[in-house]
């Protein structure tokens, strides 16, 4: 579980973050929902020690990471694994190397045999195990995102960090990487949190979701939740998807939650 | 101004503080000598072997004194070669081949945010992406200059020889006279000082490069500039102070 206590965070006088406090619970996919310039990266960036949060503090299961000893928060860096929103790959290595590079940097005690199996491993669980020799530049975008989560599993992470993991890619590949996400949330029980403007994602995977508006956190619930959530800003910010107003719709009439309300049904409509 | 050179100062504090494992480094150091040096032969060959050529071609067309021996053409051929031309000439070179490139790759890195991915997973990135690249510069950087100072002094017999301009015994013994040892040192040393400079402004322009393509390709222009400006000023202290 990663708890948020009071975090700001202003850059030039401009107050990004006015003090967010929020939980993300583990085994679950928890969305920081919200629409562009929110202060959601930033958020993000603060929880991953990518930036320093002004005011504040952020703990991983009862540990405090800001402003605690180097040592610490490497131990904490080392649970973490996180997809880029541009995937981050390195673009000198290959999808192979990718994969094994966290394991090579991070444990001393794996033999080559076991990095190739872990990696073989990690590949396969997101259906790459095919692409191991090929370089980063010669594979899609989808395909790009699939090797950053199997980088960032490959150490047997307990955080898993998603920056607008469908950004870029089309709403096919888009409900397979959010289903690839869910599931490994699942299957290894961590605490996941995923970066979102796309109320695919929420409808998808949104077990837990934050909304954020300028700043604030003025909503969390699930999905199930979202669409008869009462707060002014949230409604606006989901019902300008006509996708949502057609599954919302279906909500209504079937009155089953919106679990009833796929997007199938949806998009039939 | 000042306050740049106090985060480059931290720059390279960060990078040698928490450095990853020696394993690790050693085999980054070993990719960036070959990126940094032997990828460098060429351009550094060529342009060495050309300043030779020049040096005693204009040497031998301005010393028109029949009291002054051909010899001395040699001589200054050798001195101008092992003093400044090998050592300060190849690093500029030097400087626009390797400076940028490290820049440049650097400040890829960070847009494309490969960096903030080492730094999630726990990895010191200045350490691992900046730390070799300076060693393998200051281990290349003399290996290139001596390769220089050799070429040059060839080129300048080529042409001598080839024009008319001195004869290869007079040239030969333009090269022998009262030579000083310590020179070579001196440019040596030059060389290791002039390879810091270059790295570490290049790998700080890049490494703290913020926003896209085009601030990457200012990035590059900007560490060319600077390691040319500090690349001069070294060169005139270094003078000051060891000759």
């Amino acid at each position: 579980m990663i708890e948020v206590h009071n975090v700001q965070k202003s850059f030039d006088g401009n107050q990004v973050l006015k003090g967010i406090n929020c939980t993300f619970e583990t085994g679950k996919c928890n969305l920081l929902l919200g629409g562009s310039g929110t202060g959601k990266s930033v958020l993000l960036q603060c929880i991953v020690g990518l930036m320093k949060p002004d005011i504040g503090s952020i703990t991983f299961d009862g540990t405090v990471f800001t402003n605690n000893k180097v040592d610490i928060k490497q131990d904490i860096r080392r649970k973490i694994g996180m997809l880029f929103q541009g995937s981050a790959l390195f673009d000198s290595m290959t999808v192979y190397e990718n994969v094994e590079f966290p394991l090579k940097m991070l444990t001393s005690d794996m033999s080559k045999e076991e990095r190739r199996d872990r990696v073989e491993f990690c590949l396969k669980r997101v259906g790459l195990e095919n692409a191991g020799a090929k370089m980063p530049s010669e594979i899609s975008g989808g395909m790009k995102k699939r090797v950053g989560i199997a980088r960032a599993i490959a150490p047997n992470c307990t955080y898993l960090f998603c920056d607008e993991p469908n950004s870029g890619l089309d709403p096919l590949t888009s409900i397979k990487i959010d289903e690839l996400i869910h599931e490994i949330t699942h299957e290894y029980n961590i605490t996941t949190v995923v970066v979102t403007h796309d109320m695919n994602s929420v409808i998808e995977i949104g077990d837990h979701i934050i909304f954020l508006y300028k700043g604030l956190k003025l909503w969390d619930g699930n999905k199930d939740e979202i669409l008869n959530a009462q707060v002014p800003e949230l409604k606006e910010f989901i019902f300008s998807s006509s996708l949502v107003r057609a599954a919302k719709k279906v909500d209504d009439e079937t009155e089953g939650g919106l679990a009833a309300a796929t997007t199938d049904e949806a998009i039939n409509i | 101004m000042v306050k740049s050179f106090g985060e480059f100062l931290l720059f390279i504090q960060s990078m040698l503080f928490r450095k990853e494992r020696f394993g690790v480094l050693w085999k980054r150091i070993v990719d960036e000598c070959v990126i940094i040096g032997v990828d460098s032969i060429f351009i550094v060959a060529i342009v060495s072997a050309f300043i030779g050529a020049v040096t005693c071609v204009q040497i031998a067309y301005n010393l028109t004194n029949p009291l002054i021996p051909k010899s001395t053409i040699g001589y200054m051929v050798r001195e101008m070669t092992i003093l400044e031309l090998a050592p300060t000439i190849t690093s500029i070179v030097l400087a626009g081949k390797v400076g940028s490139s490290i820049a440049g790759g650097l400040g890829t890195m960070r847009i494309t945010e490969q960096v903030s991915a080492l730094e999630v997973m726990g990895i010191n990135s200045a350490s691992y992406l900046v730390l070799p690249r300076i060693i393998a510069a200051m281990f290349m950087f003399p290996l290139l200059v001596i390769l220089a100072m050799a070429l040059s002094i060839i080129g300048g017999y080529l042409a001598g020889s080839l024009t008319g301009a001195i004869s290869a015994q007079e040239y030969i013994e333009g090269i022998r006279t009262d030579f000083i040892p310590y020179n070579i040192l001196f440019a040596l040393i030059k060389s290791v000082v002039f390879a810091f400079l270059v790295s570490a402004i290049s790998s700080f322009k890049g490494f703290f490069t913020q926003g896209g393509a085009l601030e990457v390709g200012a990035a590059s222009t900007t560490a060319v500039n600077n390691s040319i400006i500090a690349i001069l000023v070294a060169d005139f202290a270094l003078a000051a102070i060891l000759l």
